[in-house]
């Protein structure tokens, strides 16, 4: 079952990729356009183009175009020399690429966090919307690995940046949501259970480069377990994160 | 009393004070001099018909991500070596650094234990099954090309990946982190395949004391860029 859902999503992909098959036609500025082998600053350059010439944009991947000229000689040109190209309107070509300054001013984010839950190993996505600036909702899935049990939690809370202008910004959090716990399986007669739990933390983001963030976060559960005491956990992680 | 109506009568008054104020009514306002009519004698003002052109954002397909499946061989330690099936999703940040989801599962064999001892076999058949997910980073080492004949090149990469993720086995959620290294060779402009090998480095209890387990995995992918 699951080898038929890869190969379908395989076959999915393919139709897709095929699909655009249309490209946009650009003029060169630049003394000349280089076209190399292939997306990399490491292949040879094997044709260029002449200012005043046309070329058609195919694809894009990552900071490589690859275009094909009215020689029908194919190339993948860097982002650099792309930006200095005419549309048809006459205007230079827009490339919309996320930087420094769309940090802070993003909506949406999406990351990976590693760390440490109540001395057992956690792994973490989550994904977050932002209303402002400054204040954002996150919905976190996470899977806890311990040596005496195992869990995951699903989590939905607020975040506030105070400074949304800084490159490194600091970020306090707030939310509640489930948890559930199994022994592990050499274990004996400790029952499963699921209960709420309720989180405040801390957290600093950084701006590494172009969409791609570092974040890091401390963490405090309680547990409203359904025993005379709550369980308290302290959780760690760190990971990294992308908007857009 | 005599306040009250006093304050009627004013509020009356400022009422119809509103209403003369007629925002709707349209009077046109008093004809102005006809225009000449001599317009024959001065030169016609020529309206340019420019065709305005719209400008939209570039809409330029990017293939950033890759996804696929994979098939290959699996050593679990202690539990024989077996077949591996598994997907495989990638999103590539730029040329060099790609982040990246592989899930994959296996059967697990006997381990020599059950097979010498002909005892009751340690795992059911559903512990016995393998599965894990690993989420983590690449690193495209040694970008290049491969030439076959003296007419095809063909664009590679060869990369090292490190992840963290989990594995199901044994009857526990096990905490891995996988190290491995893999090729890639783009056959079409959109279509590559892998080789990869990796090691699944996590805990196993099953066999008395908890020990480090390092399971290696060879596998052979196609995956397409969209």
């Amino acid at each position: 079952m699951a080898r038929l859902a890869a190969c379908g999503l395989l076959f999915f992909l393919a139709a897709i990729s095929t699909a655009w098959a249309e490209g946009l036609e650009v003029t060169v500025v630049d003394p000349y356009l280089e076209l190399r082998t292939g997306p990399g600053r490491g292949f040879p350059i094997v044709h260029v183009v002449e200012r005043g010439e046309t070329v058609k944009v195919e694809t894009r991947r990552t900071d490589w175009f690859q275009v094909i000229d009215v020689n029908g000689r194919e190339g993948w040109v860097h982002r650099d020399q792309m930006v200095e190209t005419l549309v048809p309107a006459g205007v230079k070509l827009a490339i919309d690429d996320p930087a420094r300054e769309d940090f802070g001013a993003h909506r949406r984010e999406v990351g990976l966090l590693l760390g440490d839950y109540g001395g057992a190993n956690v792994v973490t996505v989550y994904g977050a919307y932002a209303f402002n600036e400054h204040l954002s909702a996150e919905l976190a899935l996470a899977h806890i690995l311990g040596n005496f049990s195992d869990g995951q939690y699903a989590t939905i809370g607020v975040t506030h940046v105070p400074m949304p202008e800084w490159r490194i910004q600091p970020f306090l959090s707030l939310g509640t949501g489930v948890m559930r716990i199994q022994p592990a399986g050499t274990l004996v007669g400790t029952p499963e259970r699921t209960d709420q739990v309720a989180y405040a933390g801390i957290g600093v983001r950084a701006y590494l480069a172009r969409r791609f963030i570092v974040r890091g976060e401390y963490k405090e559960y309680v547990v409203f377990t359904d025993r005379d005491e709550n369980e308290e956990d302290i959780e760690w992680k760190i990971g990294f994160a992308f908007f857009f | 009393m005599e306040n009250r109506i006093r304050i009627f009568l004013l509020t009356g008054l400022l009422a119809m004070a509103g209403c003369s104020y007629m925002p709707w009514r349209n009077d046109a306002p008093a004809e102005g001099p006809p225009p000449p009519e001599n317009a024959g004698d001065t030169p016609v003002v020529i309206e340019p018909q420019v065709e305005r052109r719209e400008i939209k954002p570039a809409k330029i397909d990017t293939e950033n991500w890759e996804a696929g499946a994979y098939v290959g061989s699996l050593s679990v330690e202690d539990f024989e070596v077996n077949l591996v099936y598994g997907a495989r999703i990638a999103y590539h940040l730029n040329e060099d650094f790609f982040a990246e989801a592989t899930f994959g599962t296996s059967d697990a064999g006997l381990s020599s234990f059950e097979r010498l001892s002909g005892g009751a076999p340690l795992l059911t058949d559903s512990e016995r099954q393998f599965t894990y997910y690993n989420l983590g980073f690449g690193w495209n080492a040694l970008p290049g090309e491969i030439f076959l004949g003296g007419k095809r090149a063909y664009n590679s990469a060869v990369y090292l990946t490190l992840g963290a993720g989990a594995t199901q086995f044994a009857g526990a959620d096990r905490f891995t982190i996988t190290a491995g290294a893999g090729a890639r060779v783009l056959i079409k402009d959109w279509l590559a395949v892998h080789l990869d090998m990796r090691d699944l480095i996590m805990d196993v209890d099953v066999l008395g004391a908890n020990k480090s387990t390092h399971n290696y995995e060879a596998t052979l992918g196609l995956t397409a860029f969209f």
